[in-house]
């Protein structure tokens, strides 16, 4: 779990990066910006991940799995 | 599929804004100038009377459209929300210095690329400059630097930086005797294009902005960061469609010497960029990014904001700024001081820390 949460750019991604390091299969990041939101589905997705977005009252939860 | 789109998106909206911007120049606007946040910025600090140098003052629509359009945008995409808190006085000191580096080289990230288009090689100093600051900013950021973390504020925050705007607006329509416009040949504040063409481009620029997050800094940190293209396709969109705009309304001129508003002072013009590259870097976003962010409610972005503004005034008011005559001893001083300063704040905000950090607690 990441929480990104008020981070500017490019945190959320940098976060994200080094927790996937790990290799595992299923990881969640917390953010409340559309901005990293976006940024982080997208190198999920160039990582071969897939992302589900979730929002949950201002934030967003990202569903990042195999 | 949706990856694709995403960067078709940028693209054209760089196309778009490259053509609006050597557009603005043909109407008005100084040339390889149809944006600049620093100068536009530093014309309506002029204007406001903040400093008194009656070359550069007037108050521009186009900083007054970007961040209404960018507000509206997220207005009506539900991304409007009032945060800060997130290091204000850090932030206030990165956009002071940011400018600094900005008058220096005469112009933001976004003008820099607009000179280029217009055959200003000098820019090509700035260039190299500019990179060399986000390596050194991607060196701190890379060994953890965070300014930590914006909370969500009252409702009002978000909303004062565009009603300034909008306040502002209404003063540059009224003509108020306080406010100052650079008479007729005396420089370039006095020259612009029409206030409704200006304001309609901020306005269009605003919206494009927000919508694709294009950032002129973000491009090449993310390229090295994460090999990610998207923003830095933005910029070189921006760059083509201005070079070809110019190409058919005439505004390409290839050299050195004679350039409109710009000096040859290459390492001056490099170091210039390398404080705001640098700058930037660790405040997350190019001039025109925090002003759009300021659009979005983002308090920080607006702390910035003035502290560009007030870095624009100090550097009228003590002769920092650069001319088309070159830079000045005071200039290059506060460059240097300017360069240290932001890497002492990349090394506090690094190294010195009380308590464990999000990146760090990851």
């Amino acid at each position: 779990m990441v929480d990104a949460r008020g981070l500017s750019c490019p945190m959320p991604v940098m976060m994200t990066q080094k927790a996937m390091k790990s290799k595992e299969d299923y990881y969640e990041v917390l953010v409340d910006n559309k901005t990293p939101c976006e940024n982080v589905t997208r190198y999920a997705q160039s990582q071969g991940y897939n992302v589900e977005v979730e929002e949950k009252g201002g934030d967003y939860l990202l569903r990042i799995s195999k | 599929m949706e990856k694709k789109n995403d960067k078709l998106m940028i693209i054209i909206a760089g196309l778009i804004i490259g053509v609006i911007a050597a557009g603005l120049a043909f109407l008005g606007n100084p040339k390889n100038m149809g944006f600049c946040i620093a100068c536009f910025l530093r014309d309506t600090a002029g204007g406001l009377g903040l400093h008194r140098a009656a070359p550069v003052q007037y108050i521009r629509p186009e900083i007054i459209g970007i961040v209404i359009g960018a507000f509206c945008a997220a207005f009506a995409k539900k991304e409007f929300s009032s945060k800060g808190g997130s290091a204000p006085m850090t932030r206030f000191v990165l956009g002071f210095f940011a400018m600094v580096g900005c008058l220096m080289f005469l112009g933001c990230p976004f003008r820099m690329i607009l000179r280029l288009a217009g055959g200003d090689w000098n820019a090509i100093f700035g260039l190299v400059g500019f990179a060399a600051g986000i390596l050194c900013g991607i060196f701190f950021l890379k060994n953890g630097y965070s300014l930590k973390r914006t909370y969500s504020l009252t409702k009002a925050e978000g909303y004062i930086l565009p009603i300034m705007e909008v306040v502002i607006f209404v003063l540059l329509l009224v003509k108020p005797a306080f406010i100052f416009f650079s008479e007729e040949g005396a420089g370039p504040g006095a020259m612009h294009a029409a206030i409704g063409a200006s304001l309609a481009a901020g306005l269009v620029v605003g919206v494009l902005a927000q919508r694709t997050r294009l950032c002129m800094v973000g491009g090449m940190r993310d390229m090295i960061l994460f090999k990610e293209s998207r923003l830095l396709l933005g910029f070189l969109a921006i760059l083509v469609a201005a070079f070809v705009t110019n190409l058919i309304l005439g505004g390409f001129h290839a050299g050195f010497t004679e350039q409109p508003v710009a000096h040859t002072d290459g390492l001056w013009n490099c170091l210039g960029m390398l404080l705001v590259g640098f700058a930037c870097v660790l405040l997350g976003g190019c001039p025109l990014r925090q002003l759009v962010m300021s659009g979005e409610g983002n308090a920080d972005s607006a702390v910035t904001v003035l502290g560009l503004m007030v870095g624009a005034a100090f550097c009228h008011n003590f002769g920092l700024a650069s001319s088309g005559e070159g830079p000045t001893p005071a200039g290059k001083i506060a460059v240097i001081i300017g360069i240290v300063v932001v890497a002492l704040i990349g090394v506090v905000n690094t190294y010195v820390k009380d308590e464990k950090t999000a990146a760090e607690a990851a």
